[in-house]
């Protein structure tokens, strides 16, 4: 166990490393770091002083190397545009994009099992084909169209909700600012969050429909019958906690993709959150920005890959002891 | 002759598909005593495993009953509504699956299955049914039951999960306990081990057995009597010594020549030629006609239908019908 | 000495395969339908400039006062009519459907091509080479399938943007985008070719080739190809209707081709502008067009790999 964990870490720094050194790059080679900081008029002889004491001069690793001790401690500079501290900026949208991550991943993970559960047992009844049609139109469907859409119908047309921004928004705690605590707020998060849900949620559907039939199939499943045990003993207790294991690790790696396909969905609704920092930055190479960007979105795919494996661990006896029987 | 424990009646099990209906078993009868062993052989697609999913209810769809009657100790049980043979299941028909690697849960240890399958049937304290399950498992023979009852099913090597299985088919105490290819799937030397127990806990508690196996040496060991099912029909029904020593049906007499014995291994085995028909090939009249050695015309012509002989046994050929009257249907 | 080394029959394998799939896709309207619609609009953009009504990109035709024109109604003050109506600028919306449809297709197809020959090249060497290449190459696919491929797009021209200079950017746009997303697609093509490559290297016509002095990495490459040649077509066409996504995303979110040449993300994204105002034909007629584009090859490469019944997963 410890082993195995150990060589992910080891394979999860890795990765961070070849983030890091991408990012690095675009700090050091886009554009000409002295030149956005000093004016027209600097001497030659001025710039190699500022090249010197910025370490500009140094190795390369020893440049790499202070740039992850920077990273590390959450320096990454002050943004070309906004000139804000990067770090500042992130924290000050992170809370924005994690709400909205959040209630579309649990929208996404109580539906999309709901209805794989509900279309895997009743297989041929014409709810669960209406189901299965209309989820094959939303894995098409671009998500930024989805919300579009979203947008025309509810927003303009109807009026129902509103079509930009978060609403109101109270301060919890010294940074964190929500909007799940005001009307206005869980108004300005409902179309996202369907959005942003609605594409992981057909995602987790067919996975646990595929999964449940083919568990339903195995012989565990018919000796429970033949003991006699109920069908909602069989259905939930046993047929759906093994075709939960695999599915934990994909809605794990989902949680990944909401955070990274809210880039999407932010611009679509203007939520003022990371993602729509980042495509801003795109737009304008702000490369701090980008760059802390990259290794922000790194660290949160290492760390969800890092956590599914660990439930693998909890959910399924045979990972535990097989891991450990292999050490001997 | 007092009820049998299990009664079987023409039974017809059917699959429909695009290309037409699948008889998978065609009128088969049988009885199983109180207290007996009937053994069932076959190749494999004959209608074995088929029959005990029949009887307990487990049919997979498209696959069902298109006729005939289950009849358990004097009740109809083929026509059960399904909750009432759920509570069927388990309580007193129990069923051993052929495969101890796949049958139980891998998630639940194997105290949770016995607890939950002893509470399902039986209203007893948790902590009784701990007590039933340790009891049960150290009846099966498993080494330390009180401590490796609480282990996950892959602590436990092939024989030592069929016995757990057996411990969980028998945790309710069945009436009838349908055993499965038992042995099939098992390492040779635990074989005798599994049928060893199996026969001495269901001798023990009163309950009957319907072996199901393609192993006639196990047949021979076990059972009381035999039945030989041959492309969804029964072929032949006696008891096992006379059915071994003395074939009548030309299908069981060429089985009972690929046996290998002790003295005769398994380089030479008499072998019947050609293959069983497939469901949707089986030929007009007997279904063994092309394979066949004592083949004549009528076989091609008429089905045969199962005959009484001397001594309780029954047989399906024509060869026997002039000498004997035949047994009613219905 | 071509006696020697056993090969397949030429062709036998490409006629099989042929006479099936003709045979389930005439049992399969909703195919029939996909393919009728990808084809339509695939024809529609190549033959834009001849089928087109206007000429959107050219200044001198166009009339500002022809702007915002509903659907099939004359203007008001101009008197023209348009079927999809026009913009703000008063260009026609079906012509910069045609136009960007175009756009939207080179990419998509461009991307394909891209990915398919990286994929199959690295696949080819990591199969045949294995060793230590294999394991890098297949470390590296494995991480990049636990990103999506729209955000590793979209991060890949991102970081691309950066390192252009900025004279270039608008230029090589287009260049940049078919590049990320082909980048973000390679890995399939790659696992598909790789495994084949494992199989047939062990073969006894490879081992034959190497007795006789061939190089045995071409006969491999002549047997391996039409083995895959069905899977990497599920795929490409499945990739295809992605990276048509993909660009359309990206250029909805403004990052993707330069607004002098506007594909259907980008239309989308200038038509979702005009939508509280009423102008609601702006953003539809295009919206319409990526989703069947988009439906429609999605529903081919789902019907396809069917048909195949490639071991894809």
């Amino acid at each position: 166990m410890t082993a195995f964990i150990l060589r992910r870490l080891a394979q999860s720094v890795i990765v961070m490393l070849t983030v890091a050194l991408v990012a690095f790059a675009l700090f050091r080679f886009v554009g000409d770091p002295i030149a956005s900081m000093v004016g027209q008029e600097t001497t030659l002889a001025e710039r190699a002083e500022i090249r010197a004491a910025l370490g500009l001069d140094d190795p390369f690793l020893v440049q790499f190397w202070n740039f992850i001790a920077r990273a590390v401690t959450g320096d990454f500079g002050i943004s070309y545009r906004l000139q804000q501290p990067v770090m500042e900026l992130i924290l000050s949208r992170l809370p924005a994009t994690l709400e909205l991550a959040l209630v579309s991943g649990i929208l996404a993970f109580v539906f999309g099992v709901g209805f794989g559960v509900y279309t895997a047992l009743r297989r041929g009844g014409w709810a669960s084909s209406t189901i299965m049609t209309v989820s094959l139109i939303g894995v098409s469907l671009p998500t930024f169209l989805i919300g579009v859409l979203l947008i025309w119908v509810f927003a303009v047309e109807l009026q129902w909700l509103p079509s930009f921004g978060r609403g109101e928004t109270v301060y919890v705690g010294d940074w964190w600012r929500t909007g799940l605590l005001t009307e206005s707020g869980r108004a300005s998060l409902i179309l996202p969050a369907i959005t942003l849900g609605l594409y992981q949620m057909t995602l987790i559907m067919r996975l646990v429909r595929a999964e449940m039939l083919e568990v339903l199939r195995t012989d565990y499943i018919k000796f429970a019958r033949a003991r006699g045990l109920s069908n909602r003993a069989v259905n939930f207790g046993h047929a759906l906690k093994n075709t939960l294991v695999p599915v934990i690790t994909i809605t794990g790696l989902q949680m990944g993709s909401i955070i990274a396909f809210s880039i999407i969905t932010e611009t679509v609704f203007q939520w003022p959150g990371v993602g729509a920092l980042f495509i801003n930055s795109v737009r304008f190479v702000d490369v701090p920005v980008m760059a802390a960007y990259l290794m922000l979105i790194a660290l949160v795919f290492v760390v969800i890959n890092l956590i599914v494996d660990l439930l693998y661990y909890a959910v399924d006896p045979r990972l535990r002891v097989d891991r450990a029987n292999a050490r001997h | 002759m007092a009820t049998p424990l299990l009664s079987v009646r023409d039974l017809i099990v059917e699959f429909p598909t695009r290309r037409g209906t699948l008889r998978a078993l065609d009128r088969v009868s049988f009885d199983i005593a109180e207290g007996e062993v009937l053994g069932m052989v076959g190749e494999s697609g004959a209608g074995k495993s088929l029959t005990g999913a029949a009887i307990i209810g487990l049919l997979e769809p498209p696959g069902r009953i298109a006729s005939g009657e289950i009849w358990l100790r004097g009740e109809r049980i083929d026509n059960l509504p399904r909750e009432k043979m759920r509570r069927i299941r388990g309580r007193r028909i129990g069923m051993v699956f052929q495969d101890p690697l796949t049958s139980l849960n891998p998630l639940y240890t194997v105290a949770e299955q016995l607890i939950e399958t002893i509470r399902t049937h039986m209203d007893v304290s948790e902590k009784e049914a701990r007590k039933r399950a340790v009891a049960l498992l150290d009846r099966v023979g498993i080494p330390a039951a009180a401590r490796r009852i609480d282990d996950y099913p892959h602590h436990f090597s092939g024989g030592m999960r069929q016995r757990v299985v057996i411990a969980l088919a028998l945790a309710a105490e069945p009436e009838l306990v349908i055993a499965d290819e038992p042995t099939t799937a098992l390492d040779v030397s635990v074989q005798a081990q599994i049928i060893d127990v199996l026969k001495e806990i269901c001798a023990e508690r009163g309950a009957s057995v319907l072996l199901i196996t393609h192993d006639m040496g196990v047949i021979a060991e076990t059972a009381d009597r035999v039945a030989v099912l041959y492309a969804g029909r029964l072929a032949e029904i006696g008891p096992v010594r006379d059915v071994i020593q003395n074939a009548e049906h030309p299908y069981t007499a060429g089985l009972m020549g690929s046996i290998p014995t002790l003295t005769q291994t398994a380089e030479r085995l008499t072998q019947i030629p050609g293959a069983m028909p497939r469901l949707n090939a089986i030929p007009q009249g007997c279904a063994f006609n092309p394979r066949c050695p004592k083949v004549f015309d009528r076989c091609y012509r008429d089905q045969p239908n199962l005959i009484a002989r001397a001594d309780g046994r029954q047989v399906s050929c024509w060869l026997y019908d002039a000498q004997v009257k035949e047994v009613s249907h219905g | 000495m071509s006696d020697i080394i056993k090969k397949p029959e030429p062709g036998r394998v490409a006629r099989a395969l042929d006479s099936d799939i003709a045979y389930s896709f005439r049992k399969s309207p909703l195919a029939i339908v996909a393919a009728s619609v990808s084809l339509l609009i695939i024809l529609a953009a190549v033959f834009a400039p001849w089928i087109a009504p206007h000429d959107p990109f050219n200044p001198a035709t166009l009339n500002l006062m022809d702007g915002f024109t509903p659907p099939m109604e004359p203007n008001q003050f101009t008197g023209n009519t348009y079927w999809l109506g026009t913009d703000n600028q008063g260009r026609d919306v079906f012509s910069t459907i045609l136009y960007g449809a175009r756009i939207s297709l080179f990419v998509g197809f461009m991307a394909v091509a891209f990915a398919m020959v990286l994929g199959i090249t690295l696949g080819l060497i990591a199969g045949y080479r294995g060793g230590w290449i294999d394991s890098l190459l297949m470390r590296v696919a494995d991480v990049q399938l636990t990103f999506p491929s729209i955000l590793l797009a979209l991060l890949i021209f991102g970081v691309a943007r950066g390192f252009i200079p900025p004279a270039y950017r608008e230029a090589m746009a287009i260049w940049v985008l078919i590049v990320a997303i082909g980048l973000s697609e390679w890995v399939q093509y790659a696992r598909v070719v790789r495994g084949a490559t494992m199989v047939e290297k062990s073969k006894e016509y490879v081992q034959a080739a190497r007795v006789i002095g061939a190089h045995p990495a071409k006969i491999l490459i002549r047997h391996i190809l039409p083995n895959v040649m069905g899977p990497v077509l599920v795929i490409a066409t499945i990739g295809l209707a992605l990276a048509i996504i993909a660009e359309a995303t990206l250029s909805f979110l403004g990052v993707g081709v330069p607004s002098t040449q506007p594909s259907l993300g980008t239309l989308i994204r200038i038509g979702q502008g005009f939508l509280f105002s009423g102008d609601w034909w702006i953003l539809l007629f295009p919206s319409l067009t990526l989703l069947a584009l988009a439906l429609s090859v999605n529903l081919l490469g789902d019907w396809l790999r069917d048909a195949l019944n490639p071991r894809l997963r």
